[in-house]
């Protein structure tokens, strides 16, 4: 062996040092590249200003994969979710929705808007505990080609089949439905109340470029409560110290593997000869030799800039070519003064420590996707936000505070495309409406960090600025996941493999695409 | 923050030890003294004054009331007289019951239902094209349960009806001290006792009287401890703890057909479409596979178990909920879900799910209990229920 | 007194009639029952203005499932192909139009688009193998997964045909089925005429936009039976609309199958969970074991069904099934054959104009209607039957249909399609005529415009709709008209639905009264 290492991964966003740490668990030689001065990707914590730490991008976390918790033991290397409780929607008419961290004050502040919800809202919860139950082994499996006829993929569907045919006939309507309906057809099914519906199906256009109308929006909403069955935390957490915290474990653990991680280090290319993986060409020319090269870029730079398209089958490119990025979403992070007094629930109370949710209608939502849907981004946006420093005080100076606000629609092909003053433009809209909910929220600013899509991808390098490393949508699931053929996270180049959310199971912090990457990367044996 | 009921200006006070309970989202007193002996004794000796306002209460009217509240229930509601008031589960269209609660009928086309759950929502499925109107009135009435041998006197002295007319199961509008009021001769006792239903806003009043017309008979305020106690003696289901409603299942294993938490006899074999109907005329057709029976542990058994350790038996003070192991032959046949030490018939009883053909009354059977740490079986044997049923429940 | 029936099938649309020729054939005494006092249904002509008809629903005609048209002597039908399907406005008067001959199409296209025009032949022939797919799909009880064994023999041969498609079509299939006509379409071509020419078919009778996920699917199911490269209905019959429907009811006469007309049903008689008869408007009661309906699911069972015979889930199914009636018609009786300048011919007519230019003009009308406005402009499709079948209108004068979507039959607050709305939405559509017709209103005669509240009076259809229940991936196959009921036997015994709200669904000559009428039969050959 010539090589120093016997893996290379490119990226080291939290998928890619998942992946980092199972092969360096198998006493592989691993080193990381990371492009950035900082790990995680898109789950990093920055000081953007001075005493003011942001996670910057990703900010809650609820789907990493508790088996990757256990096996990584993360928690010895820092992890440390705190529970992120409630969430509230103010709405238009000075009231507002709150579903508290306990369910029999849930039921009656549910009860307050529609005494009906509050019973769906139960019978609901216990078909997303099943529906949850019912894609589990899904998120967990390698998807099998369903074009194939090799044994691994028709044992693959074999299994799939005995899966769905193992739900009974009432669940496997009850999936079927979730995955191909809008999320608001699917929540005027069980809900009266507008503001509860809203509010609910903003969790299904999250980094989607989908209206809560549209067929396909559904499916996301089940994201909110596959983290909870499997009770290694609460649905929603904050870590301490911020995403970039995860990373940190992450990273901490596949060092204690072994591996090695170099920041700095961006990859120009992946070396490719006689249709073989045979290491990386860094920016400034570096060269690094190693067998297996592991990508956990999303697949537009995974199969066309870090390779020469030249090298790939014809459809395997257009799949790429076709395959939606369309990043939907920007952030807004702002220190403050001092906290925000919601005009519906006036001064400091419990509220302030989960998440505030814009989402006073699906209208308001619907509409918000319409301007995005015409090239602008919406003057009245949809918006999650959190206050980090209620939960964790080390992220702000004493009796200053940061606040992260998830803000779609955002499209990354704007009309005239971005520029500063757009992106000021696109602050202002998000302070605006802000402050009809809370209106002293000017006077509080501080400091204020716009992101836009295009910003995203400058910065974190997601193509399209898109959050999952490519939409959620159905067409692009599973055994599509990213194109078809390939998602069993191999490439058509002999030791070149994905790992990124770009692959089955997506996005989310959740690690999954890392950890089944690496699995069938070690199944596949020494190269 | 949690609800709490009309009466708790009243109660609360009470409650010397800060014994509270969840009870459907309201904070309930799970006793007021420390120590539930006494009121358990004024629910078998004297009157004893239950709060039960949680239990979720629906205004049913329209010329479709019976009709709605009849396809729902297992009962015949058609046969329901003005002033009387039946027990009922009801079920979904596979015969698994969802809950079980009280219909009132307050007039010809004014009804009541009681429930464990809260079911505005399984009504209104119900109501689909029928003309009826369902009212949530659960926050707007409050109600005592007054339950003991000497609950009738009690009455007597605060309301002017006619107590020694007002048969089981009955109900009369009536006024206690002028205030108007429904009261009902029922409860969850197994005992002579009534309910007495009050509009929320004038419930202390209620409370006041109650208590200065009792006080000669020793009523005495009491709270779910004592009442669970009491239930067990008298074999009533209770929803979540012997069963579990179809609609908050996880599994089909979890839930039960009314022939399974013995509520067969009131499954009506005769009356219009219900839901559950098919499914639970095939089931009384072919038998059901589990039932719902009393279970009364040896006492020389427990003795000896606790002997080992030299130990007399160690009896709780109140009831549990956990489920217990029940074996025949070596085999698992079954599990207890409630139980307790009956302070009246001195026995440990508990109530017990056993599959066919273990549950015939006067069958041998082991019950897990814990001695010091370890696990053992005590001899026990199936009793038909209720354990306790006194004449004058019904006289 | 009624005579003894074995069963009763209501409405004598096609379904209806197929239905109760197949009953007849297996020499059942069958009784149809219409409301109306004529047959035909949906498919049937209205006289309109003195001497002037239309079938405004025949102008695409459906497709004729093989096994129907050859157990009911219809094979010999013949349709016409139409040269010229689709045209479409191109602004400033000129049209494109795509000739039905995929060659001649491209050579048409090549002058706006020479990569549109290479890609058009290989586009149509696929959309076509995929259309091909689905009518096997269509022509057998819908599959599920809790299939008893012994009906698995079908799905073989169905997975056996998917598996013939070829590993790129398969795949192509399930990635098209979920996504929107308008993706579907961007990633293939670059006009935007060429879009807005296929896109409607994708939105038909659909309340959605083309940006709407599963409008692909929309595509694919109005394209079963269309000839490869016809991007818009299916062939007329040679001898106008109504011939199709007197062979169907003369087939159905041949069986010894009884029709009545002018004969409403209101009430459906159940004792003991059985159907025990019928009951009509006049109070006539008929008694019958079997009932078929062919009316609309929600008609049917919420309509005439004591709601006491059903259990609330299914109830709250049925009330949850998507109508979303959004088309109207606006029929003229002109003085003669209207003339439009930029048409390259005017035998076009003969196929579908449709005038909205681009995907975002169809977008913007289907946004109006998804907050239950009418759209300024809506999406008019034109169409002049009389080119094809001259006896619809007096010597030398002709009738224009216009198609309009979207026009919602839920109307915002609560609105209602009043004279005044249903006038201003004529008005709209002549003035979007007027622009491609000069001097269009000089040579109106009659002008008749049906809302979607007009349809669902004059032809029985729910808000309106003609599909019987919107078209979308939870509302197909085991879904259709509620999940678990797709094979179209009720959960009263003895009554069967066998209308467009059924599998395989709108837009098929019989095909959901074929095999509701099968399984009937199956069931009585198993009692």
């Amino acid at each position: 062996m010539s090589a120093r290492y016997d893996t290379i991964v490119v990226g080291g966003g939290h998928n890619g040092l998942v992946a980092a740490a199972y092969l360096a668990r198998a006493k592989r030689k691993v080193l990381v590249l990371e492009r950035r001065p900082v790990l995680g990707g898109a789950a990093v914590t920055e000081e953007v200003f001075p005493g003011f730490k942001f996670s910057v991008f990703s900010y809650v976390v609820s789907l990493l994969r508790p088996e990757i918790i256990r096996e990584l033991d993360l928690p010895r290397h820092g992890l440390q979710i705190l529970p992120l409780e409630s969430t509230v929607t103010p709405l238009d008419n000075g009231d507002y929705l709150a579903s508290w961290a306990d369910p029999d004050e849930t039921r009656r502040e549910l009860c307050r808007h529609s005494p009906h919800d509050a019973d769906a809202a139960v019978l609901f919860g216990r078909l997303m505990h099943h529906m949850a139950m019912a894609v589990k082994p899904i998120l967990g499996m390698v998807p099998p080609d369903p074009a194939s006829l090799a044994p691994s993929d028709l044992r693959g569907l074999l299994r799939l089949g005995n899966h769905f045919r193992s739900l009974g006939a009432e669940r496997f309507h009850a999936l079927h439905k979730l995955m191909t309906m809008s999320s608001a057809d699917y929540l005027d099914e069980w809900f009266e109340f507008d503001a509860l519906k809203a509010t609910k199906s903003a969790s299904g256009i999250i980094g989607t470029f989908l209206g809560p109308r549209s067929p396909g929006s559904a499916y996301v909403l089940l994201h909110h409560y596959v983290g909870e069955i499997d009770g290694a935390f609460r649905a929603w957490g904050f870590q301490k110290g911020g995403t970039g915290a995860i990373s940190d474990s992450i990273a901490g653990a596949a060092r204690g593997f072994g591996a090695e991680i170099r920041t700095g280090a961006g990859v120009e290319r992946v070396r490719v000869h006689n249709g073989r993986a045979t290491g990386v060409v860094l920016t400034g020319g570096e060269e690094i030799e190693a067998p297996l090269v592991v990508s956990g870029l999303d697949p537009r730079r995974t199969f066309t800039q870090l390779l020469d398209p030249s090298q790939l089958p014809h459809e395997l490119v257009d799949g790429v070519r076709r395959y939606k990025f369309r990043g939907s979403s920007g952030k807004v992070n702002l220190a403050l003064d001092g906290l925000p007094d919601f005009t519906c629930l006036p001064g400091r109370g419990p509220h302030l420590r989960g998440a505030i949710s814009i989402s006073p209608s699906l209208e308001y939502l619907e509409r918000a996707y319409d301007d995005a849907k015409y090239g602008e981004f919406s003057r009245h946006p949809y918006m999650d936000i959190v206050i980090p420093s209620m939960i964790d005080p080390g992220m702000a100076p004493p009796g200053k505070h940061v606040m992260s606000i998830f803000v779609q629609y955002a499209p990354y092909h704007l009309n005239g495309g971005w520029s500063d003053e757009k992106r000021d433009a696109f602050g202002d809209a998000v302070i605006r409406t802000l402050s009809r909910y809370a209106p002293n929220i000017e006077s509080l600013i501080l400091h204020r960090q716009v992101l836009t899509p295009a910003d995203i991808e400058r910065i974190t390098g997601l193509s399209e600025g898109n959050i999952f490393q490519g939409e959620l949508a159905l067409q692009q699931l599973f055994f599509l996941r990213p194109v078809p053929e390939w998602a069993n996270y191999r490439t058509p180049i002999r030791g070149y493999w994905q790992c990124g959310a770009g692959t089955h199971p997506g996005g989310g912090i959740m690690g999954g695409s890392g950890r089944l990457a690496a699995l069938e990367i070690l199944k596949d044996g020494r190269p | 923050m949690l609800k709490t009921s009309p009466f708790h200006s009243r109660t609360a006070p009470l409650v010397r030890a800060q014994t509270w309970r969840r009870w459907a989202g309201y904070q309930m007193a799970s006793a007021y003294d420390p120590h539930p002996d006494r009121e358990y004794a004024a629910i078998r000796n004297a009157a004893a004054l239950i709060d039960v306002s949680p239990l979720y209460k629906y205004l049913v009217t329209g010329p479709d009331a019976a009709r709605l509240l009849d396809r729902m229930v297992t009962r015949d509601v058609a046969k329901l007289k003005v002033g009387q008031v039946y027990y009922t589960p009801w079920c979904d269209a596979a015969g698994k019951v969802i809950d079980d609660g009280t219909i009132s009928r307050l007039d010809e086309q004014r009804y009541r239902l009681t429930s464990a759950d809260s079911s505005l929502r399984w009504l209104r499925m119900n109501a689909v094209g029928m003309r009826v109107d369902i009212e949530d009135v659960s926050e707007r009435i409050g109600a005592l349960s007054l339950q003991g041998p000497l609950a009738r006197a009690v009455l007597q002295r605060v309301s002017p009806a006619d107590f020694v007319a007002l048969k089981y199961f009955r109900l009369v509008h009536t006024t206690v001290r002028d205030l108007p009021v429904t009261i009902s001769r029922t409860g969850y006792t197994g005992d002579l006792g009534y309910e007495i239903w009050v509009e929320a806003e004038r419930a202390v009043e209620l409370w006041d009287a109650l208590i200065a017309g009792g006080t000669p008979f020793g009523i005495v305020p009491a709270g779910v401890w004592a009442l669970d106690v009491a239930r067990i003696e008298a074999g009533l289901v209770m929803l979540d703890v012997d069963y579990f409603s179809a609609h908050h299942a996880l599994i089909e294993e979890q839930k039960s057909s009314p022939f399974e938490i013995n509520l067969a006899w009131t499954v009506s074999a005769d009356k219009g479409p219900f839901n559950g109907r098919r499914a639970l005329a095939a089931e009384r057709k072919r038998g059901p596979a589990w039932a719902f029976v009393g279970i009364e542990v040896r006492w020389e058994s427990l003795e000896k178990l606790f002997a080992e350790h030299r130990l007399p038996p160690q009896l709780p003070s109140i009831a549990w909920r956990t489920s217990a192991p029940v074996y025949h032959a070596g085999a698992q046949v079954g599990y207890a879900s409630s139980g307790c030490w009956s302070p009246l018939l001195k026995k440990p009883l508990a109530l017990a799910h056993l599959r066919a053909p273990h549950f015939e009354p006067g069958m041998d059977v082991q019950i897990e209990v814990t001695v010091e740490h370890r696990r053992k079986r005590a001899d026990a044997l199936v009793r038909k229920l209720p354990f306790f049923d006194p004449e004058r429940k019904k006289a | 007194m009624s005579q003894p029936f074995d069963v009763v099938v209501i409405g004598a649309g096609t379904n209806g009639l197929v239905a109760a020729a197949a009953l007849g054939q297996a020499g059942l005494r069958v009784l149809v029952l219409e409301r109306e006092n004529a047959v035909g249904g949906l498919g049937r002509s209205v006289e309109f203005a003195p001497g002037f008809r239309a079938a405004p629903f025949s102008i695409d005609p459906g497709w004729l499932p093989p096994a129907v048209a050859r157990s009911l002597g219809l094979a010999t039908l013949e349709r016409r192909s139409l040269d010229a399907p689709v045209s479409v406005a191109m602004g400033k008067g000129a049209f494109l139009t795509l000739w039905g001959d995929p060659a001649r199409a491209a050579q048409t296209i090549h002058g706006i688009s020479g990569a549109d025009a290479a890609r058009w032949p290989d586009f149509t022939a696929r959309l076509a193998r995929l259309a091909g797919f689905l009518e096997v799909l269509y022509g057998m009880p819908a599959p599920d997964v809790d299939l008893p064994p012994g009906e698995w023999l079908p799905m073989l041969g169905l997975l056996r045909r998917l598996r013939g498609l070829g590993r790129a079509d398969s795949i192509e299939l399930l990635r098209i089925l979920p996504m929107s006509v308008w993706e579907l379409l961007d990633d293939t071509f670059e006009s935007d005429s060429v879009k807005a020419a296929v896109a409607p078919t994708g939105v038909m009778n659909h309340r959605q936009g083309p940006r709407s996920g599963a409008t692909g699917f929309v595509l694919l199911h109005y394209l079963v039976g269309a000839n490869a490269g016809v991007m818009r209905g299916r062939p007329p019959w040679r001898d106008g609309p109504d011939t199709f429907l007197r062979a169907v009811e003369a087939a159905a006469r041949r069986s010894r199958v009884s029709i009545r007309t002018g004969a409403e049903v209101v009430r459906i008689e159940v004792r003991d969970d059985a159907v025990h008869g019928v009951v009509l408007a006049s109070g006539e009661e008929i008694a019958a074991r079997r009932v078929l309906s062919t009316a609309d699911p929600r008609r049917t069972l919420l309509g005439w069904v004591d709601p006491v015979w059903l259990d609330p889930e299914f109830l709250h199914a049925v009330r949850m099934i998507r109508f979303r009636g959004c088309t109207a018609f606006v029929v003229y009786g002109i003085d003669g054959l209207p003339e439009l300048p930029g048409l390259a011919s005017p035998e076009a007519l003969s196929g579908v104009v449709s005038l909205s230019p681009s995907l975002d003009s169809l977008e913007r009308a289907a946004d109006a209607a998804k907050y239950g406005n009418v759209p300024e402009r809506p999406h008019v499709e034109l169409t002049v039957p009389t080119l094809l079948a001259p006896g619809l209108a007096p010597e030398g004068k002709h009738v224009l249909v216009a198609r309009v979507q979207y026009a919602p039959y839920r109307l915002r607050d609560g609105a209602v399609w009043d004279d005044g709305l249903r006038e201003r939405l004529a008005a709209a559509v002549t003035r979007a005529i007027a622009e491609v017709i000069p001097c269009f209103s000089t040579r109106v005669l009659h002008q008749v415009a049906w809302s979607p509240r007009d349809l669902e009076e004059r032809f029985a259809l729910t808000e309106g709709a003609p599909t019987h229940g919107e078209m979308a991936l939870d509302q197909i196959l085991f879904m259709r008209p509620v999940p678990g009921w797709g094979r179209h036997a009720m959960p009263i015994d003895g009554l069967y639905l066998g209308g467009a709200g059924t599998h395989p669904g709108p837009g098929i000559l019989g095909g959901s009264g074929w095999l509701a009428a099968r399984r009937l039969l199956g069931d009585r050959g198993r009692r």
